[in-house]
């Protein structure tokens, strides 16, 4: 009795604790794989929650500007931390080598002014809107991703089990099935004790017999030593939220489509430069994008990664030697399947008088145009379905072409 | 004898933490009287502090802090001149007693604050927690690529001041949640404690002082006035680091003339949007920089005290920005400290904060979408009685809606685990088990990702991994807990005929008392509120 109890402790299931990251994955195996060409997309959308700021990542060192506003934060060409020139104007984050290396091999690119149509500056509503895909706050039922999924043609349940995250993200939430993965050592319940549970709830609480089913069926088949948990800190943890993320995109059943999270971009205070804690926080991000690269194989021809954020930051750094909350800032977007090597920007300048409200990168970009574009060329979604269902009225912000190879 | 077993699970579930477990009758208690079985705590505003021996004051503990800072700092210098490698590997020293275990008790913890701290080792951040520390940021950490975790596992060691202090806060508060009759007010405690949340993974000082802020800022006034409640938090050394305001300088002050410094917006955003006005409540921009202004010079002494006691609110003079400010329409002459606390007056008392907080409080404690009557009613109790939050309670607890609403919402993973543990009546004494739980289940304690503080909605909780690990856990506790228990006396206990009888079938038809005590854990009746 008692080694056979001990044998489950062993056998537990595969753990790891996220820090701050959440995924989410959606449950069907759709049919996109085209028979023809032999492609098989899949996207993986990355969101930073507390406002990246967009200046400091992408810093537009050739505006006459920007040393001025970022003062003792800025990026610059020379130094002991030389930012990576991506162009004559836009220099990346010396913490960012990856993706300076899949920008050189035309599979990352930058868009820069951007932000969603909120333009207030709170990050929870800010956040709402950018996962929502709605114009404005207040709606939480769905998410984006979700309404996207819904527009695709459905293929086989995946019968191959993830262990699942604790909470979804809200653009992954909705009416499309979807599964998480967290995965933590725990000795986990029998089945038998779990089926008993699920008929009591499905005679008394429909809603968590509904629950408990999705994540009792990702609870299978999670293997591999990658997912077990390790100690670290927040970058290690992004690097294996990623590992585990992409290994299980890679599987032949596995999820398409997934959306995750990174905390802590709030930097008020003490921001840092080329060094210093946003370094720290990009440098977690940069591994993550080539965990995915890695993780994914061959199949990271056909992924695209989108990285996104719910506003930018203050361009003037504030009197902590941080930033506060601001508006426009940069979309990333890594993956072999992007049209990359380039900063795409309508660029507003940084004057007093082009800055927004006088204190912010003004957007030119809109975000949902972007995001668009993606699932337009991965996916074929049409401009209708993006304007209507999956963005609802945002007829005005068109798919932006050629995102997508 | 008028037993009404539904309205008792109201009272105790939709109140409070649930009914305890053995002789305690709550049930019967409840369900005899149940609207005076929640109102008699709040006739004892005196119960709701928190006092228990080696529980220390904010600067008493902001002062622990320097200390053991300073401790690591001269071990690390030590190590330094001592060997001259590349990389101090800063171990603890190696004396430790190997079978010691980690003692808890206050006591101990307050022996150890007076001085008595071992030998200096770095400090332990979480990097499990949500947002990353200050700490983090240090250079022996800021490796932009630093590919892999440390390939070495470094021997256990013995807990710092820090987290000894972090697990007692966490015990004793644990300990009352376990004990109290119907729980009410400790769930008021946890409801504004998360209304004005601060977060422990933002630093060392952060993490020491989250069970002090809620003691000396949350517990005072939960049975008192709203506007109390908000200075006390505002001035509050947790919150002014948390949302770092003690950085924030007068960009005119001589501080920030001096060191070329200046404001930092984010408490006086964070307390419009989130603590008073909330979003759309009718405030600008221009209002968030003004209230910044103003409460510049907010903050807490440092290790030196030039200002004060190391660890204590103080009006910086020096770092206020001086001049009047306006905000929402009105002006504020410079008064120093009183312009500020003014200004929260002013706000604390604006009729968005009632909206704000009357429509959260009836989120929390009725359902999702909150009935719009019950709303309208609390918001003009709010305005009427001058922000009077027993006041606000007893509204709550007199309306009709609040006992008509289903019981829907999900118990968030801490109602969970401390209702567990009240109907299993194991007072815990080591918080381990409910720590690494709560982390499991998305619901650090005293940790919340955000400002905004957890979630406080059904679709937050009931997501496929949550409840998955929920049921894992019960199944722990089932195996551990089940040969000793009669899971049906436990059904009687936590709803008697309230329970469904499909609920009762499946704990009477379990193939064990292991198995039943998880499903009796899992049933809807522990599970919803």
């Amino acid at each position: 009795m008692i080694d056979c109890a001990e044998n489950r402790l062993l056998t537990s299931r595969r753990g790891l604790l996220l820090g701050g990251a959440s995924f989410a994955a959606w449950a069907y195996l759709p049919k996109f794989a085209r028979a023809a060409d032999g492609r098989d997309p899949r996207l993986i959308v990355v969101i930073l929650r507390g406002a990246l700021d967009g200046l400091s990542t992408v810093a537009p060192i050739g505006d006459p500007d920007y040393a001025g506003l970022h003062g003792a934060i800025a990026l610059t060409a020379d130094g002991a931390h030389p930012a990576i020139m991506l162009d004559t104007f836009f220099a990346l984050h010396p913490a960012m080598p990856e993706f300076a290396r899949m920008y050189r091999d035309m599979h990352a690119a930058v868009i820069h002014a951007v932000a969603t149509p909120y333009r207030d500056r709170s990050h929870f509503d800010g956040q709402d809107v950018l996962e929502s895909g709605y114009a404005g706050p207040g709606r939480v039922q769905s998410g984006w991703l979700n309404r996207a999924l819904e527009a695709l043609p459905r293929g086989e349940r995946v019968s191959s089990a993830l262990a699942v995250g604790p909470t979804t993200p809200l653009v992954l939430r909705g009416n499309a099935p979807t599964v998480g993965w967290a995965p933590v050592a725990l000795p986990q319940a029998d089945d038998d004790t779990a089926m008993r549970l699920i008929d009591l709830y499905r005679h008394r609480d429909p809603a968590l017999a509904a629950v408990l089913s999705q994540g009792l069926q990702l609870e299978k088949a999670a293997s591999g030593d990658d997912m077990k948990p390790k100690p670290g800190n927040a970058v290690a943890q992004m690097r294996q939220v990623a590992r585990g993320a992409a290994k299980l995109m890679a599987a032949d059943d596995g999820p398409r489509i997934a959306a995750l999270a990174f905390d802590g971009w709030d930097t008020h205070a003490n921001e840092g430069g080329p060094v210093g804690r946003l370094a720290f926080l990009l440098g977690g991000l940069d591994g993550a994008l080539a965990e995915f690269e890695s993780g994914l194989g061959e199949r990271w021809r056909d992924t695209v990664v989108v990285v996104a954020t719910e506003f930018g930051r203050t361009a003037r750094i504030n009197g902590t030697d941080g930033t506060d909350h601001g508006t426009g800032t940069i979309a990333l977007l890594a993956g072999g399947a992007v049209k990359g090597g380039r900063v795409i920007a309508d660029w507003p300048g940084l004057k007093p008088a082009n800055l927004f409200e006088a204190r912010d990168l003004k957007p030119t970009t809109d975000l949902r145009s972007v995001i668009k574009g993606v699932l337009q060329g991965q996916f074929g979604l049409s401009d209708r379905v993006l304007a209507e269902t999956v963005f609802p009225d945002s007829a005005g912000a068109r798919p932006m072409k050629g995102l997508v190879t | 004898m008028a037993r009404d077993s539904q309205a008792a699970l109201v009272a105790l579930n939709r109140f409070g933490f649930g009914a305890r477990g053995g002789a305690s009758g709550d049930l019967i208690n409840a369900a005899s009287d149940p609207r005076g079985f929640v109102k008699a705590e709040l006739a004892r505003p005196n119960g709701v502090l928190l006092e228990a021996p080696g529980l220390q004051s904010t600067p008493q503990l902001g002062q622990a802090v320097f200390a053991y800072q300073d401790q690591v700092k001269q071990a690390r210098e030590a190590a330094a001149k001592a060997g001259a490698s590349t990389e101090a590997p800063s171990q603890a020293p190696p004396d430790q007693k190997p079978g010691l275990r980690r003692n808890l008790s206050l006591n101990a913890v307050a022996t150890e604050i007076a001085g008595q701290m071992a030998g200096a080792k770095p400090p332990d951040n979480k990097p499990t927690d949500n947002k990353p520390a200050d700490s983090m940021a240090k250079p022996d950490s800021m490796q932009p690529n630093a590919a892999a975790p440390p390939a070495a596992k470094p021997a256990p060691q013995p807990l710092n001041v820090i987290q000894k202090t972090f697990r007692a806060e966490a015990l004793a508060r644990l300990q009352r949640a376990t004990l109290v009759e119907c729980g009410f007010t400790e769930r008021l405690v946890v409801f504004w404690s998360n209304h004005f949340c601060i977060s422990a993974s933002k630093g060392e000082l952060a993490r020491i002082w989250a069970g002090a802020f809620e003691r000396e800022a949350i517990r005072p006034h939960v049975l008192g006035r709203f506007s109390d409640m908000l200075k006390a938090v505002e001035q509050h050394p947790a919150m002014l680091f948390f949302l770092d305001n003690q950085q924030s300088l007068g960009p005119d002050s001589r501080a920030g003339q001096n060191r070329k410094r200046g404001l930092n917006e984010n408490l006086a955003r964070e307390i419009m949007e989130l603590h008073t006005l909330g979003v759309g409540g009718g405030y600008t921009q221009d209002d968030v920089t003004s209230l910044a202004r103003i409460i510049t010079g907010w903050t807490f002494a440092g290790r030196q005290g030039q200002l004060g006691a190391p660890g204590s609110f103080v009006f910086n003079v020096n770092a206020h920005q001086p001049g009047p400010q306006m905000l929402l329409g009105k002006t504020y002459e410079p008064t120093g400290l009183a312009q500020g606390e003014a200004a929260l007056a002013d706000i604390a008392h604006h009729p968005s904060t009632a909206n704000f907080i009357a429509t959260k409080f009836v989120r929390h404690f009725v359902a999702d979408d909150p009935p719009p009557a019950l709303v309208a009613r609390l918001r003009d109790v709010f305005i009427k009685t001058d922000g009077d939050l027993k006041a606000l309670a007893t509204a709550l607890v007199e309306s009709d809606e609040a006992w008509r609403a289903p019981l829907t919402k999900m118990r968030s993973p801490y109602d969970f685990l401390v209702a567990s543990g009240r109907l299993l009546a194991r007072v815990p004494e080591d918080p381990g088990a409910y720590l690494n739980n709560l982390n499991l289940l998305g619901q650090p304690l005293w940790s919340p990702a955000g400002p905004n503080g957890f979630a406080d909605t059904s679709a937050a909780w009931a997501a496929p991994e949550g409840i998955k690990l929920r049921l894992d856990i019960a199944a722990q506790m089932g195996a551990r807990l089940g040969p000793n228990i009669d899971p049906l006396d436990l059904l009687e206990f936590a709803a008697a005929d309230a329970a469904s009888i499909e609920t009762r079938k499946t704990i009477e038809r379990a193939e064990s008392r292991q198995q039943a005590l998880a499903l009796l854990l899992m049933s809807p009746e522990m599970q919803r509120r």
